[in-house]
Parts: structure tokens; C-alpha cells; sequence
């Protein structure tokens, strides 16, 4: 199929394909799934701007589709939400400049390459050591099994104390989160959460969902669930902030992004439905090799000099 | 447990195939269509492109969300 935005031909049934695993991730781990749609646009001969851009625009679809879904299982806070959209975008802004600082110094191929490596490496180390921790305490064994419903909601961690601890902290404005079941919690943490995994994204590119869900269970204490659904609607705030801006700077082919997610339309419901199956701290432990991959593809290009 | 797990699938291979033969159409029929006028419009009209552009994936979504509900219902409807 010939797309006469980015003049590429690519099969309808590949970008259907590339959607609907993407869309399954998306929809049970919450993150935008970029670490593994922008090299697959690349494969197919896409230029890296547009698979870049392109691929914003079908993060934005297959969150609408995810969310409308979480929505109904009760797993989005729309407070919050919109709190960390905010912050998402002013942090996006800031690290998109780090880059641009980095460019006028000439390495950022290599810093930005290092970063993430150490990055991806250290979220997965750390949240397999938190489930597995989970997952052996006695509040965890009785999480283990396949757990339908609301029950499957109630959350615990390993690292729950350091939670409390950010929960106690009051730095004014306290604000509440009666859909996450957080009585209070200072605004300003919310925001600076929000911030880094935006100033994650504009720095390495993507939703940098990878951090966001993370810091969201451990730093906020939003349950597992929660965290997947609300983290999902900020992105399509911040995905669409994205897409308008890549689209003006000639960078979006929204025809591929359309094809791309009829596949991840279904894809996402699979995922969104399937997280109410499973305990927070499996979800969590299954994330875990989300980050690795992301790591290998940055080790690859470092490697093989090939951008993907 | 067997027998409904089963059920399941079949009904989500059902869903499938349907949501397939309607993405196809949908392939030939709408994006074929629209694919030269969005072209001119990214060339000469960017910052209305861009708007457009969220617009029909978000549009595109609640869409192709609520087809696929709507066929989840009709064929575990029928099954039961």
C-alpha cells in the first residue's frame, strides 16, 4: 500500500500486525509501547522523523481505545490524570531542550544511548526484585493466584514503607485521590513525577510510560491497575500535544498511524481486559522484561552503528 | 470451565474475522479515498492538518472501540 504523506509503501497487513502487539502491551502495561513501534516503522523503510511522529499519532488511538476500556473496568483517576498531563508536557519540553543542548555539544548519540541503557537496566532490576519480594511475602502469596474483580485491585509492595513515607510528606497544596484511595498526598509530588517521566520522553523519546508506571505505583502509591489505566489517559494528553507538534513540523504520515491502529484497537482491549486477571505485583513482574528490550535495541544500534 | 473457555474463543475468532472483512473495506474504501486530499492538505495547510490528524485517530478509535464492542455483544448474545 502506497502512503503518499511520507512516500513509503508498506504492507497494511505489517502495520496491522506491528498495532495489535503493540496494542496488547499497551493495554496491559500502560506504556505507549514506542520502544518497539518507532524501530519497527523504521524496518519498514519509514525515515526515523516520520516513524517518530507517525508513531505518536497511533500511540494517541490505541490509548483512547485502552482507556474507553479501563474506563469501564474502574481503573482510571481523571484527577490525576490531568495533574500529571501537565507536568508530563512541561517536563517533555525541558528534555527535548537537554537534547538540543547535547547537539550543539556534539554527543548526543552517545550520551542519550548511555542514559537509557542505565535507565531501562536499573527499572528492571528494580521492580523484579520489588515483585518477586511481593510475590513471596505472605500479603503477596495471597495475591498469586488469578484474582477476577475489584479484589484484584488491592495492591501491595515491598517497597510500601518508602511509599507511606512520600504519602506523609506535607509540602502544601495536599490534595486527595479518592479514585486511587489516596486520602492526601502533596501536589508538588505528583507533579514531580510527572515531570521527570515527561523530561524521560522528550529526553529518549516516547510516552516513557516505562518510568511513569513505575513511579506511579512506587513514588504516589497508585494501585497497580490504577496506575496502567491512568497512565494510559495522561498519555493521550500528552501524545496528542506530540503528534500536533510533530504534524506541523511535517513529521506525522496519519494514514499509516490510522492503518496501524485497526489492529491496535483490538489489540489494546485484549490487553485492557486481560489485567483484570492478574494480581498488581504479576503485572508488575511481567513489565520487567519491557525495559530490557528497550535496552537491547540501544545496545544494538550502539554495537552495529545501525539507527533502527 | 473447558466448554467456556472454548465458547470464548470462538466467539473472539468470530469477532475477528467480521472486525477483519469491515477493516479491509475500510482499508479500500475510506483511507484509499481520503489518502490524496490529506496529502495536499500536509503540504499546504500544516497546522490544519495537524489538528485533523488527531482529530480522525481519536474519531478512528471511539470508532473502531465501540464496533468491537458491539460485535463482542452480539456474538456472546448469540452463544449463550
Amino acid at each position: 500500500m502506497f502512503f503518499p504523506i511520507s512516500g513509503a509503501h508498506i504492507s497494511p497487513i505489517y502495520l496491522a500486525t506491528t498495532g495489535f502487539i503493540i496494542g496488547i502491551l499497551g493495554g496491559f502495561f500502560g506504556v505507549g509501547g514506542s520502544f518497539i513501534a518507532g524501530p519497527a516503522l523504521r524496518l519498514a523503510g519509514l525515515d526515523w522523523n516520520f516513524a517518530v511522529g507517525t508513531d505518536l499519532a497511533h500511540i494517541v488511538g490505541k490509548s483512547v481505545v485502552a482507556v474507553r476500556r479501563h474506563r469501564a473496568l474502574g481503573n482510571v483517576d481523571l484527577r490525576l490524570g490531568l495533574i500529571m498531563a501537565m507536568g508530563t508536557i512541561a517536563g517533555a519540553e525541558v528534555g527535548a531542550q537537554a537534547i538540543q543542548m547535547l547537539k550543539r555539544a556534539g554527543n548526543v548519540n552517545l550520551v542519550v544511548s548511555i542514559v537509557s541503557i542505565v535507565v531501562y537496566l536499573s527499572i528492571s532490576t528494580f521492580m523484579l526484585w520489588e515483585s518477586r519480594k511481593t510475590l513471596l511475602s505472605p500479603k503477596g502469596r495471597s495475591q498469586r493466584g488469578a484474582v477476577k474483580g475489584a479484589k484484584s485491585k488491592k495492591d501491595h509492595s515491598a517497597f510500601g514503607p518508602v511509599t507511606r513515607a512520600i504519602q506523609r510528606l506535607k509540602i502544601w497544596p495536599m490534595i486527595s485521590l479518592p479514585a486511587s484511595g489516596i486520602r492526601a498526598i502533596s501536589l508538588w509530588m505528583i507533579l514531580l513525577v510527572a515531570f521527570v517521566g515527561g523530561l524521560f520522553s522528550g529526553f529518549l523519546g516516547g510516552g516513557a510510560g516505562y518510568i511513569r508506571m513505575p513511579s506511579m505505583v512506587y513514588v504516589l502509591g497508585i494501585p497497580t491497575h490504577l496506575a496502567v489505566g491512568t497512565d494510559l489517559f495522561e498519555i493521550i494528553i500528552s501524545a496528542s500535544y506530540g503528534t500536533f507538534s510533530h504534524a506541523v513540523k511535517g513529521n506525522v504520515d496519519i494514514l499509516i498511524a490510522l492503518v496501524m491502529h485497526t489492529g491496535a484497537a483490538i489489540g489494546a482491549q485484549i490487553g485492557a481486559i486481560s489485567t483484570q486477571y492478574f494480581a498488581g505485583p504479576k503485572i508488575r513482574l511481567a513489565f520487567v522484561p519491557l525495559p530490557l528490550i528497550g535496552a537491547a535495541i540501544v545496545i544494538y544500534t550502539m554495537i552495529s552503528g545501525h539507527k533502527l | 470451565m473447558k466448554k467456556e473457555t472454548a465458547r470464548t474463543v470462538r466467539a473472539f475468532a468470530i469477532e475477528l474475522a467480521i472486525y477483519a472483512v469491515l477493516v479491509i473495506a475500510y482499508f479500500f474504501l475510506v483511507l484509499h479515498l481520503l489518502g490524496q486530499w490529506l496529502y495536499e492538505l500536509e503540504t499546504h495547510r500544516r497546522y490544519t492538518y495537524a489538528a485533523l490528524a488527531i482529530l480522525l485517530i481519536i474519531g478512528q478509535a471511539v470508532l473502531l472501540e465501540s464496533l468491537t464492542t458491539f460485535l463482542i455483544r452480539l456474538i456472546r448474545g448469540r452463544s449463550e
